[in-house]
């Protein structure tokens, strides 16, 4: 036997063995039915590659079968957590195909709407990553107030997830009369609760500990993967698509008042009232994409306020949908808008003459967002994964379509 | 009790009669335990209903849904019992019963008043303490014989956790044996009787850091949240009971509340003076008219259930707090709960350790000197001679030739 083959022998024997676990698609942080095939070495994982295609319903085939207002129920169960701006992505994609311009006063009901749906879904991100990272309580109260917020959505179109009710050409049916008035009520309650959140989770020294530091995501790896939303901001981005996006996205924006929220010079823009960053945080990391979260949650109620304003000066109607197998005109329309959970982009293609588009695709945030989890999840320990895929907030019904 | 019964059989047929003895302290033991985990599992989902801001159980049982625990019961024991393919037959089935019996038989050595305790040890701490670090066993060959991966992963993280945390927990107990000069748990709690400054939490202000030091310890040692990393829901599924269904998995629930129940037990009696009240109303009566209470059987037994009322009430407040910890806090990592152990709870265990032991030798006065109190030195003398008067009993009738040694053993 030769030197090098007795060396080798050596070290195959002080090696220990490597291990590959199958993390989903049925486990309990894995948000539905992700596949995470993780190469483990005791705790520690060397690498984790997910499988997607669970959830694969063929969505977009089926908007070739069907007429563009016939599809808005299948993007509701793309991403169902925010069913009324994946409603709004498409209505606004074959709008403007259409080329078809909005009354006033439906602009300000689906920027109530959409905002709206964005704090639910950032309160079931927040609860969701608490459940992540082993505590069950912040997710309960998280639920508790998006069942109010399922209410008042529920009152406004009879559903509570799939909700179907802003589609191409306006919105299903105006606010009840005295909506308004229980939306405010809501937001004045809802807004003090905040700092309970913060309580429990941001500043919690044990939440602190398990997110800051983990899974940093550098601004420019952020814009290579293509990630967008919170996990773009978290990386300290400024990028909007409410603010940067196309005209007949912002245009609904048009009059508001916000701020996007990103680290700016070490700071938040609402540091003063909210939380400071600990000292432990890398920009980037798994603390600062909930925390942008969070505040996005202050954002949208503002958001919120200034649209009940303007809808309740606003005049014409609210915005009668059409028809539904309304001729399409030839040609294609591309349109990204800012979902809770990043860009969601529809694509359109239509022959002309016929109420059926010849082609429907969706460009989906979190099929962007998940693909940085190989390489943020390299040499960390396997509590990390949940913390790192739970940050990304994730949902597979928009990954898979 | 043994002799009572001893007394049914023919001669050389006596040893009948003391394993009857055996089995009626052993079921009532176990139902007590059983009955204990009964009533906490029910508070679980009382307390975390109420800190998550809904009911809980609200109809099962009338009110209060008091009898949810018994429906659980019902329902796992109609649940099928599965296992693995992978799984090692032996060794999955056999894990269950070694965390109960762990939980459980240390109950023995736990007194509840002066005097009532299964098994009067004079090393009784150390018992307590070295069968509750045999639950771990459970718990690994539960992992290991699962065949399932997530199930070794549990498994090895308790083992090196209860491992870790054993070392802090000892350095812990040993300072209350230090002041008291005993192992004897009865002999710790009558040493506080009195006063509730008389307690050894108040002793000096280092045992005060070691109480919590000792609570953060119990906490990790039986697995509860933020410590819960054996099971750990999201990252390992459930951890070492990942592939257990039906009673197999409730063993394993009871074992842990079984656990939760001792530990707490044990830092009542070790430094909230165990079934002394805060005020002595009995032991009080009983100091002031020592020939006429102090000889009533009655009046001393009645002292004694208000004792056990009182220790069970501490024990019950330590569980909540436990539970209270496991619904606000997330779940630490793994490194982090090491760290916890090595860098925090070993230094601060170790230099109170020293502290307590300076304080005691140097005889420095602290809150407990407020109230005057018999002192410590004088108990532990009478429990002493209580010791060897037991002892003696024991050697006699090992003596007497009629009996065989099966009666030793049993009292």
């Amino acid at each position: 036997m030769s030197s090098s083959n007795r060396s080798e022998i050596v070290e195959l024997d002080v090696r220990t063995d490597e291990m590959l676990v199958n993390m989903g698609p049925q486990h309990p942080s894995t948000h539905g039915v992700l596949r995470l095939v993780l190469r483990t070495d005791g705790e520690i994982v060397s690498e984790a590659t997910p499988h997607i295609g669970y959830l694969h319903r063929c969505a977009e085939k089926i908007g070739e079968n069907l007429t563009p207002r016939q599809f808005v129920p299948y993007t509701d169960r793309m991403d169902c957590l925010a069913a009324m701006n994946m409603n709004l992505g498409w209505s606004l994609t074959v709008e403007k195909l259409l080329d078809y311009d909005l009354p006033e006063k439906v602009r300000h009901t689906r920027v109530i709407i959409a905002e709206l749906n964005r704090i639910a879904s950032h309160l079931v991100g927040m609860g969701t990553y608490g459940l992540d990272l082993g505590t069950f309580s912040p997710f309960l109260y998280a639920f508790r107030e998006r069942e109010k917020v399922l209410d008042l959505l529920e009152w406004v179109c009879g559903a509570r997830l799939t909700y179907s009710y802003i589609t191409p050409g306006g919105v299903t049916a105006d606010l009840p009369s005295d909506w308004i008035g229980k939306c405010k009520a809501f937001l004045d309650q809802f807004e003090p609760q905040i700092p309970d959140y913060h309580t429990l989770l941001t500043t919690n020294a044990i939440f602190i500990k398990r997110t800051t530091g983990i899974g940093v995501l550098s601004a420019e790896m952020a814009i290579d993967y293509g990630c967008s939303g919170p996990v773009l901001r978290g990386s300290g981005v400024d990028h909007d698509l409410r603010r940067d996006g196309e005209p007949r996205y912002t245009s609904l924006y048009e009059g508001y008042d916000f701020e996007v929220i990103v680290q700016k010079d070490d700071s938040y823009l609402r540091d003063q009232d909210y939380p400071a960053v600990p000292d432990e945080a890398v920009l980037g990391d798994c603390w600062h994409r909930f925390y942008v979260r969070m505040l996005e949650v202050i954002q949208a109620i503002k958001l919120i306020r200034q649209g009940m304003d303007f809808y309740e000066k606003a005049d014409g109607d609210w915005g009668k949908p059409i028809k539904l197998n309304a001729k399409l005109p030839p040609g294609e329309a591309y349109l990204e808008t800012e979902c809770p959970r990043g860009q969601m982009g529809f694509y359109i293609v239509s022959d002309g003459g016929e109420s059926i588009p010849r082609r429907v695709r969706a460009r989906s945030s979190c099929f962007s967002n998940l693909s940085v989890v190989e390489p943020l999840c390299r040499n960390c320990l396997i509590a990390d994964i949940p913390a790192m895929v739970g940050s990304l907030d994730i949902v597979m019904g928009e990954i898979d379509r | 009790m043994g002799e009572y019964f001893a007394g049914w059989f023919p001669a050389d047929w006596e040893f009948l009669g003391y394993t009857l003895a055996a089995l009626v302290q052993a079921i009532l033991l176990i139902h007590v335990i059983a009955l204990g985990a009964f009533v906490f599992i029910w508070a679980e989902r009382k307390v975390s209903g109420r800190i998550q801001d809904r009911l809980g159980p609200t109809r099962t049982g009338g009110k209060f849904g008091w009898l949810q625990s018994l429906a659980d019961g019902i329902k796992l024991l109609s649940k099928e019992d599965l296992m693995p393919k992978d799984a090692d037959p032996i060794l999955f089935k056999l894990a269950p019963y070694v965390s109960l019996a762990a939980s459980f038989t240390a109950f023995v050595a736990v007194p509840f008043a002066a005097g009532w305790v299964a098994l009067p040890l004079n090393i009784g701490l150390f018992f307590v303490i070295a069968i509750l670090g045999l639950e771990v066993f459970g718990v690994i060959l539960a992992g290991y014989s699962s065949g399932s991966k997530w199930s070794l992963f549990g498994a090895m993280r308790q083992a090196a956790q209860v491992v870790s945390y054993e070392v802090p927990l000892g350095m812990c107990v040993v300072v209350p044996v230090m002041i008291c000069g005993t192992m004897d748990l009865v002999a710790i709690g009558e040493q506080q009787r009195g006063w509730f400054t008389n307690w050894l939490i108040f002793h000096d202000p280092f045992i005060f850091i070691i109480f919590w030091v000792y609570f953060a310890c119990a906490v990790a040692s039986v697995n509860r949240a933020p410590f819960d990393l054996a099971e750990a829901e999201s990252e390992l599924v459930a951890g070492f009971l990942t592939e257990y269904s039906g009673m197999r998995w409730s063993l394993f629930f009871m074992a842990e509340y079984g656990s939760m129940i001792l530990v707490s037990l044990l830092a009542s009696i070790l430094f909230f003076g165990g079934w002394n009240g805060p005020i002595p109303i009995f032991t009080g009566l009983i100091d002031w008219f020592p020939d006429y209470l102090g000889n009533s059987w009655v009046f001393t037994t009645f002292a004694n259930l208000v004792g056990v009322v009182n220790i069970l009430l501490k024990a019950s407040i330590g569980v909540i707090i436990m539970m209270w910890v496991r619904w606000t806090f997330p779940r630490l990592r793994v490194d982090q709960v090491i760290t916890m152990c090595l860098k925090y709870c070993v230094p601060i265990a170790a230099v109170c350790l020293l502290g307590v032991m300076f304080w005691t030798a140097l005889g420095i006065g602290f809150l407990n000197d407020l109230v005057p109190s018999q002192p410590r030195a004088m108990v532990r003398e009478s429990w002493v001679e209580e010791g060897q008067r037991r002892e003696a009993k024991r050697f006699d009738s090992l003596q007497t030739p009629s009996t065989d040694s099966a009666k030793g053993e049993v009292e």
